[in-house]
């Protein structure tokens, strides 16, 4: 399969947006575009569980090189592996949901879907480029388009918001690009990541650079104690934005965390991990019972998204097999889920004009199919087998019970107990507002439109895909955790 | 058979015919302003196309004037933002009673340009550089009903004043210690003795001024503010892009063997130019102030490139001046536009350009993000390979400076960003008709912003001509 497409997609789909002057028509445009790709993403996998079976086993498939600068050694490299196509996955599906939730904004609507677009497009380059310099690149691309949606279609503190977001992400990249480019120069003149991990740096160097990749990574993907971003960042975004923030953009920190930071510098890795792992586990509980104080709906997410990307941090600072393999499902299994909460939450807040819990109440009788979904998404965040959080939890804590020394068990166990309290803030949560006596001023509100329901449909089944048959996102992901483990312990 | 000069010197030759020709329009009976411009911006496109005619090398005048396929491309890079500039400034231009002298002046300095990065001795380097700044202080005072661009006008010619002075002093001692004023005899009698490095640093410090370096920045911002906006895009793209090209042939040919002196000077005047011109432009609420200190921020990038000492730090500044030249000169036009229709000036006044100006705002938007370095802009690319080769010396206290600047700067040019497309504002801009040949200009410098990085062979070919 020839991996451009992938790309060509969203940016024929950015033009055809951007030149046609109908609403209805963008919208279309928007949605086809992504249901293409989407029908892309899903070939991709056929395609490359094929290329598996039938034995290929090189690291990446689909690879093609080209040549960008040639004086600075910049090549336009991209593959896939199977992270890379899970998450390729994870990022179609939210980006179908996203486009479908956002049917009715009505203000400068091609700006907005072009936005989306380009967002989209920032995401899926990242995902499948091998070339850290292109990787930036597409990191990068995602910025302001971030800022831009919540800037002009956000609410409440959405300058504030927009302002905050950019500039720590911006903050991060520096680390990013610092880290880089101390990779650059040490690894003889290269920004292929293939050709790093193959040339030899230093137990020292390696000690310089991890803080900077991993730190910079870690803005992006809410590492404690640089989450701040999130809260402010996910209330204030439109719907998609916010979706897209939690379901994509935190993502391409966590595939960072661990591609390019853990893969490439695999001792600074080892030095770091206790560090990482502190820092997870703080998050974690930190997470859950700031999520407990919160009673706007959107902001239960944001802090419960802190909470739940620790886990997929905690995996990787475990450094065994089976935990990795968990943050990786932990990161798909969190996209598709914060995605699907925050939909809803946009459904109801369109309905309802508040996402305070306290001022809802037996939302289930006038709008089930909303709060149908409100109750699964709720039972997938705190846990419930069956579906993906289960999965993905179960297996980072298993793969963290590998390591048998004191430190790792009690890790462990603290973020295991953090599900409890987890449990009661979901809980409450959508109790409060879909259970319980509906205010009168409710009684007249409708239930979910086609779009809302296909959008919600398209992410539960992701979630569902992952939950009852676990065994497929595990293969994909198991290929890939054996490799960076391999470097860790030789 | 054509003399040897006639090639090498066709860009100069051009640039005299064109202001002979203005100047019999002069004495003549004068052309009426919208029939002269377009002929003006035909020859200027001339001017620009001569640099392609042949790709030669040589000297002469006894090695006074060199010419190598970097220093043309280098002058076709100038020639290019003279150009955009007259595309772009098309309403003010055509307002002004002089416009005939307008070009004149502009043309002169662009001759001394020409003339500076040909240079191939100290005493053409300091001519050159007299006439390529002395009527600039002279465009500066064009809108001659404002107090404040006489101001300008001043404060610019006591400036360079000054450090001609300084520059003259330097050369002398210079002189004085080497018995040479040959660019090519000089490094090897360059032996780091105090006569030469106080030579050097008052050479340098001459150089700062003109690149408005800290702490010798500060006429930068009262000029910019009080000169016409052709005037400021002017100074702040093409002086500022021609001088940088002679520091660096100057800093990396003449006085290599002073590499660990001018290496300290600039790793601490970067930092501080930086950090200054960026803290500075956080607090402007004049659109041309901020930008003027926006470029002082973005000279301290420059000077981090130009730290690398090898091929890659000059194709790297080179590139980031040709990338500059379409970003800023996109975003002084949308001032300019503004300004001559309006009269609005301030931060204030671009809230909610957007609603009204989709258009203007895109562009504004589209430039700020390339000064900002943010992808996929070509600005991206040319902060990133300033930073690859200020890497290269192995210091990356520079880069992680260079890289928390680049976060401070995102601020303020968000802040724009914002006010555009974010605030409310109650008195908007009302919609501006763009004249076509104005919307053209904006056009293609937006596409050059966009594409200018991905056409990667542009770099790769800077970078064959420099090495």
């Amino acid at each position: 399969m020839n991996l451009h497409i992938i790309l060509l997609l969203p940016l024929l789909t950015a033009a055809g947006v951007l030149i046609s002057s109908n609403k209805q028509v963008i919208r279309m445009i928007s949605l086809f575009g992504s249901l293409i790709q989407m029908g892309l993403a899903l070939a991709l996998y056929f395609a490359f569980t094929a290329e598996r079976t039938a034995g290929n086993a090189t690291q990446m498939l689909f690879e093609q090189n080209y040549t960008l600068f040639t004086s600075l050694n910049i090549h336009y490299h991209i593959g896939v592996d199977g992270i890379s196509v899970a998450m390729i996955m994870l990022t179609s599906f939210v980006v179908v949901a996203g486009v479908l939730v956002s049917w009715n904004i009505e203000k400068m609507t091609r700006e907005f879907y072009f936005l989306l677009v380009l967002l989209a497009l920032g995401a899926y380059g990242f995902f499948i480029s091998l070339d850290l310099f292109v990787m930036f690149f597409f990191l990068e691309i995602s910025v302001i388009p971030k800022y831009l949606l919540i800037g002009v279609w956000g609410s409440g503190k959405k300058e504030y918001a927009a302002n905050k977001l950019a500039l720590m992400l911006m903050g991060g990249s520096a680390l990013i690009l610092v880290g880089m480019l101390i990779l650059y120069f040490n690894a003889g003149h290269t920004f292929d990541i293939q050709q790093i991990s193959q040339s030899v740096i230093g137990g020292r160097l390696q000690n310089i650079i991890f803080p900077f990749l991993f730190l910079g990574f870690g803005v992006f993907t809410a590492l404690f104690p640089l989450h701040t971003w999130v809260p402010d960042g996910h209330s204030s975004a439109p719907t998609a934005g916010s979706m897209f923030l939690a379901g994509i953009s935190m993502k391409l920190g966590g595939y960072g965390c661990l591609r390019v930071a853990t893969y490439l510098l695999p001792e600074g890795a080892k030095e770091y991990a206790n560090i990482i792992i502190v820092l997870s586990a703080i998050a974690i509980i930190y997470g859950a019972f700031a999520t407990m104080m919160q009673k706007d709906l959107k902001y239960i997410n944001a802090y419960s998204s802190v909470s739940h990307v620790g886990f997929s941090l905690l995996g990787i600072g475990m450094l065994t097999q089976t935990a990795i393999t968990g943050a990786l499902m932990q990161m798909v299994s969190h996209g598709l889920m914060t995605a699907l909460f925050f939909a809803v939450i946009g459904m109801i807040y369109d309905r309802t004009h508040t996402r305070m819990t306290a001022e809802m109440g037996g939302l289930l009788k006038v709008m089930p199919f909303i709060a149908t979904i409100l109750f699964i998404v709720g039972l997938c965040s705190l846990g419930l087998p069956g579906l993906s959080g289960f999965v993905a939890e179960m297996t980072v804590f298993v793969g963290s019970w590998e390591n048998a020394d004191t430190f790792h068990r009690v890790a462990t166990l603290l973020a295991c107990a953090s599900i409890v309290v987890t449990a009661v803030y979901i809980l409450r949560a959508v109790g409060q507002t879909a259970m319980g006596p509906i205010r009168t001023e409710h009684l007249s509100l409708g239930d979910a439109k086609w779009n809302e329901k296909l959008a919600a449909i398209v992410l539960l089944a992701g979630i569902l895909a992952i939950g009852i048959m676990p065994y497929w996102l595990n293969d994909l992901l198991t290929g890939p955790a054996k490799i960076i483990m391999d470097r860790i312990h030789p | 058979m054509i003399p040897d000069f006639i090639y090498l010197m066709r860009s100069e030759l051009v640039v005299t015919l064109i202001i002979f020709f203005l100047l019999f329009v002069k004495i003549g009976k004068g052309m009426r302003n919208s029939s002269l411009l377009p002929v003006i911006q035909f020859l200027l496109l001339v001017n620009f196309l001569s640099h392609f005619a042949c790709h030669c090398s040589g000297n002469l005048f006894g090695n006074m004037f060199l010419v190598t396929p970097l220093i043309t491309m280098q002058k076709a890079i100038l020639s290019l933002a003279v150009y955009l500039i007259s595309l772009l400034c098309t309403e003010w231009l055509k307002k002004t009673e002089h416009l005939a002298e307008f070009f004149l002046l502009m043309l002169s300095a662009l001759l001394g340009m020409f003339f500076l990065l040909s240079s191939g001795n100290l005493l053409i380097f300091y001519l050159s550089l007299e006439l390529a700044t002395i009527p600039v202080a002279a465009m500066a005072n064009f809108d001659l009903h404002k107090r404040i661009s006489s101001e300008a006008a001043m404060k610019m010619i006591l400036s360079s004043a000054f450090s001609s002075g300084i520059l003259l002093f330097g050369i002398s001692l210079v002189y004085g210690s080497t018995g040479t004023l040959s660019f090519s005899a000089l490094p090897a009698l360059l032996n780091g003795s105090p006569l030469q490095i106080m030579g050097f640093v008052f050479l340098f410090t001459a150089f700062a001024f003109k690149l408005s370096i800290v702490p010798f920045h500060l006429w930068t911002a009262d000029v910019y503010e009080g000169a016409p906006v052709a005037v400021t895009s002017f100074l702040s793209v093409v002086s500022k892009g021609a001088i940088a090209f002679v520091f660096m042939t100057f800093l990396y040919k003449v006085f290599q063997p002073l590499h660990t002196t001018w290496y300290n000077l600039i790793f601490i005047l970067s930092i501080i130019t930086m950090v200054i011109g960026n803290l500075f432009a956080l607090r402007q609420n004049n659109i041309k102030r901020f930008l003027a200190f926006s470029s002082i921020a973005q000279v301290g990038f420059i000077l981090v490139g130009i730290s690398s000492n090898d091929p890659g730090g000059m194709t790297a500044v080179i590139f980031f001046i040709l990338v500059y030249v379409f970003s800023n000169l996109a975003a002084f036009g949308v001032a300019d536009v503004i300004a001559v229709s309006t009269g609005k000036e301030t931060i204030e006044d671009y809230k909610g350009l957007y609603a009204t100006n989709p258009f203007l705002g895109w562009i504004l938007a589209l430039s700020l993000f390339s000064l900002a370095g943010i992808p996929p802009t070509a600005g991206f690319f040319g902060k990133l390979f300033l930073l690859t080769a200020g890497a290269s010396t192995g210091n990356y206290w520079l880069i992680i400076i260079a890289g928390l600047n680049m976060v401070i700067s995102l601020y303020y040019y968000l802040k724009l960003v914002r006010a555009m497309f974010m605030d409310k504002n109650e008195n908007p801009i009302p919609k501006i008709y763009v004249n076509r040949t104005v919307k053209w200009a904006m056009v293609l410098c937006a596409l050059a912003i966009i594409l200018l990085g991905m056409f990667s062979w542009l770099y790769d070919h800077i970078h064959s001509l420099v090495a």
